[in-house]
């Protein structure tokens, strides 16, 4: 596997597990990738592929709780895992920040929205009220929000959702953060506000250069932003590549079921569409082998393999790495015959 | 109390009849105030609505949120009662009827929920929950209703072991097949499907879909279906009607709406949702609205779009548009509309109303927070 030592967020064999009555649940369970600054990456899956933990635990939000947290996440050299909750405190919103998918609950009903993004701003910043105010009056006015010398006193249910995501951001962005996380920033909105959304995240990540990850159900979300998309099942990385590696030569089943169970806006439909058969697994009894294999229309052609051993995520050329049992030749002929003809 | 049996069926009328027509439908929610409890204001969420919806089609009814989609579902199955306007259903006037008359017509129409979870009794076995329509209707099934209730799971892709089960015990996309067999139970004649899918994962929402068209095709069902994820929209709908702040802005059949929408407002709605593929990245023509959906309670006057609309005039501010027939089967309330057969030039005020404004350029006086601009220009500070 290609290894970038360089790389501005590097993450290596990420494991976080959550020990529950029930049994183990593997949330995430080894996770290696990196990111560069200025790029954007894409983590896409259904709910309980591990998505949304894998940013929490970068962001050193499962610290507090019952998780059991492996592996490495070396921001800018430093490692998260291994540091302390007030080390990592002192990083958050400094040197990474998060957007939340829903603003309501991630900002403070009680305090204008301007108290809280001056708040963020003075953890970190040595400086008066005064300027903190000005500065985040600048933030507002940046992500588009009219007004901003007047909203900055109001508080976030006189926000539209729309307003209250601009706001979140110019909060996450106050400090100038190196590493940006948006966990699902634009599912709880409008199609136009959402395409407002992404722009905005666009355009304000050209201007500060920084690592952006973005993490959603919708393809068509990271088609628009990502530079690099890796796709999640169960807790694993399945499929890694770039934009163009996975919308226009994906290697994985789920990667194919998930591209044929899309309507698309785009084309007038001419076939049903393409489910993937079955339910997502529980992530405390993951199925052996490859975790899709109960749902994977291909995995008898591999006898028995994808029943009981884990496939390796392996590079298969140009960074774009798979991990499943079938070999070129089987996922070449499968996604050229059954499912390209078809999306 | 009559019993009917439902597997005899009566003789249904063939396809392509008008099985439900509106006309000026409203619903305002009154907005009471101070000791007195004054009404002060009403929300208008639905204001003036003309549509019909043809026996076997899906019509869906798309918007973004606040536009009185899930209001105008609710008002179908008269949930709520109108304010104003006629609901024809079968050639009856359902608009007032009283709960105690409405309830042998529920057979006929039944309605499908967002919320899998909040939907089913939790309670409830799933048996009591997909039997309750035979119970509260009086119908009597040839088998019982067990057999009946077992034969439902089957079609919606249960197993009719599930039967003894609650519902917490099943997946989002399996309740949702609950909640559908509840509905198919008396063979509805029209099922109104509030965001049928919506709160599912992609590779569910696809089952769904898929169940939704195999039931319509087996049992000619009709279906007004309020979705605000359009690709879905496209894939499922013969008809679209785009609603904007309560008024519906633009119907026209799937094709031609998608291909060549003629209200700015559909035009900016379609090109704002992201495409899954690499080919339009940066590249695609896109329209960005700025802002956001004005109040209900306050709606612009005349057009409600134009506070956000690039092709403003003032005519907009001023002479509320019609719903007219532009091309075969599209109709589009707007003055200055886009994509008109023969490609003309928009013909301001000719059959339309009455002051005759020339398409000038568009006044950049208030290009402020309200008006949209096109997406590569830098946003307007």
């Amino acid at each position: 596997m290609t290894e970038n030592n360089d790389a501005f967020l590097q993450v290596r064999d990420l494991r976080v597990h959550f020990p529950t009555d029930d049994g183990i649940v593997k949330s995430v369970d080894g996770l290696t990738f990196s990111l560069d600054r200025g790029k954007t990456l894409g983590i896409v899956g259904e709910s309980g592929s591990g998505k949304s933990v894998t940013s929490l635990s970068i962001m050193g939000l499962h610290k507090a709780g019952t998780a059991r947290i492996s592996g490495e996440v070396l921001l800018d050299g430093q490692d998260l895992i291994s540091s302390s909750r007030e080390e990592v405190r002192l990083l958050r919103g400094k040197r990474m920040a998060m957007i939340f998918q829903d603003p309501l609950s991630a900002m403070h009903p009680y305090y204008t929205v301007g108290t809280q993004i001056i708040e963020a701003y003075r953890v970190h910043n040595k400086v008066t009220k005064a300027v903190a105010r000005k500065h985040a009056i600048e933030m507002l006015d940046r992500v588009g929000i009219p007004q901003p010398d007047k909203r900055v006193d109001a508080y976030p249910h006189e926000f539209s959702g729309g307003m209250r995501q601009r706001a979140m951001i110019a909060m996450a962005l106050s400090c100038d953060p190196d590493l940006l996380i948006a966990d699902e920033p634009t599912t709880a909105l409008d199609v136009t506000v959402q395409a407002q959304i992404l722009d905005l995240i666009r355009d304000l990540q050209n201007e500060f250069n920084s690592a952006v990850i973005i993490i959603t159900h919708d393809l068509g979300v990271v088609a628009e932003l990502a530079d690099d998309i890796q796709v999640m099942y169960a807790g694993r990385a399945i499929e890694y590549g770039s934009a163009e590696d996975i919308f226009d030569r994906p290697q994985h089943p789920y990667t194919w079921g998930l591209l044929g169970s899309m309507p698309r806006i785009d084309q007038e439909r001419t076939e049903r569409l393409m489910p993937i058969k079955g339910t997502p697994p529980s992530l405390i009894n993951v199925p052996p082998g490859c975790a899709f294999h109960p749902r994977c229309n291909y995995a008898r052609l591999n006898g028995g393999a994808s029943e009981t051993e884990v496939p390796q995520l392996l590079d298969i050329g140009d960074g774009h790495r798979v991990a499943c049992h079938l070999s070129p030749e089987q996922r070449k002929h499968a996604w050229e015959t059954d499912i390209k003809p078809k999306l | 109390m009559t019993t009917t049996d439902i597997e005899s069926g009566t003789a249904t009328p063939p396809l392509g009849e008008e099985l439900l027509a509106v006309k000026g439908l409203k619903k305002h929610f009154p907005i009471r105030q101070g000791l007195l409890q004054r009404q002060t204001g009403a929300v208008q969420a639905v204001d003036g609505l003309d549509f019909t919806v043809t026996r076997g089609e899906t019509l869906s009814l798309v918007g973004e949120s606040g536009c009185g989609k899930t209001t105008t579902g609710r008002l179908l199955t008269r949930l709520l009662e109108p304010t104003d306007g006629t609901i024809v259903f079968e050639g009856r006037d359902i608009s007032h009827l009283s709960d105690g008359r409405m309830r042998p017509l529920r057979k006929d129409v039944q309605m499908i929920f967002q919320d899998p979870y909040g939907s089913l009794n939790p309670r409830h076995t799933v048996g009591k929950i997909v039997g309750a329509p035979f119970k509260l209707q009086h119908v009597k099934t040839p088998n019982g209703t067990k057999k009946a209730v077992q034969e439902l799971l089957e079609l919606v892709g249960l197993s009719p072991e599930h039967y003894n089960r609650y519902p917490h015990e099943f997946s989002g996309g399996q309740r949702q097949r609950i909640g559908i067999a509840r509905t198919l139970a008396l063979r509805p004649k029209l099922i109104v499907a509030d965001e049928p899918v919506s709160a599912l994962d992609v590779s569910i929402q696809a089952q769904v879909v898929n169940l939704l068209e195999d039931l319509q095709d087996e049992f000619d069902l009709t279906y007004v279906m309020i979705a605000h994820d359009l690709s879905v929209v496209r894939h499922v709908s013969d008809r679209v009607a785009v609603m904007y702040l309560g008024k519906i802005v633009e119907i026209a059949d799937r094709v031609s709406l998608y291909e060549s929408p003629m209200h700015p407002y559909t035009l900016a709605l379609l090109s704002a949702v992201p495409i899954p593929d690499t080919k339009g990245k940066g590249g695609r023509e896109r329209i960005r609205l700025t802002g956001d959906v004005p109040s209900p309670i306050n709606p612009p006057p005349a057009c409600r779009f134009h506070t956000r609309c690039w092709k403003a005039q003032e005519i907009c501010k001023t002479v509320e548009p019609p719903l007219l027939e532009l091309a075969p089967g599209h109709q589009t309330a707007c003055h200055f509309p886009e994509n008109q057969p023969g490609g003309e030039a928009p013909r301001v005020g000719t059959a339309r109303s009455v002051n005759t404004a020339r398409p000038v350029e568009a006044p950049r006086t208030e290009a402020r927070t309200d008006t949209a601009r096109p997406v590569d220009t830098p946003p307007a500070e």
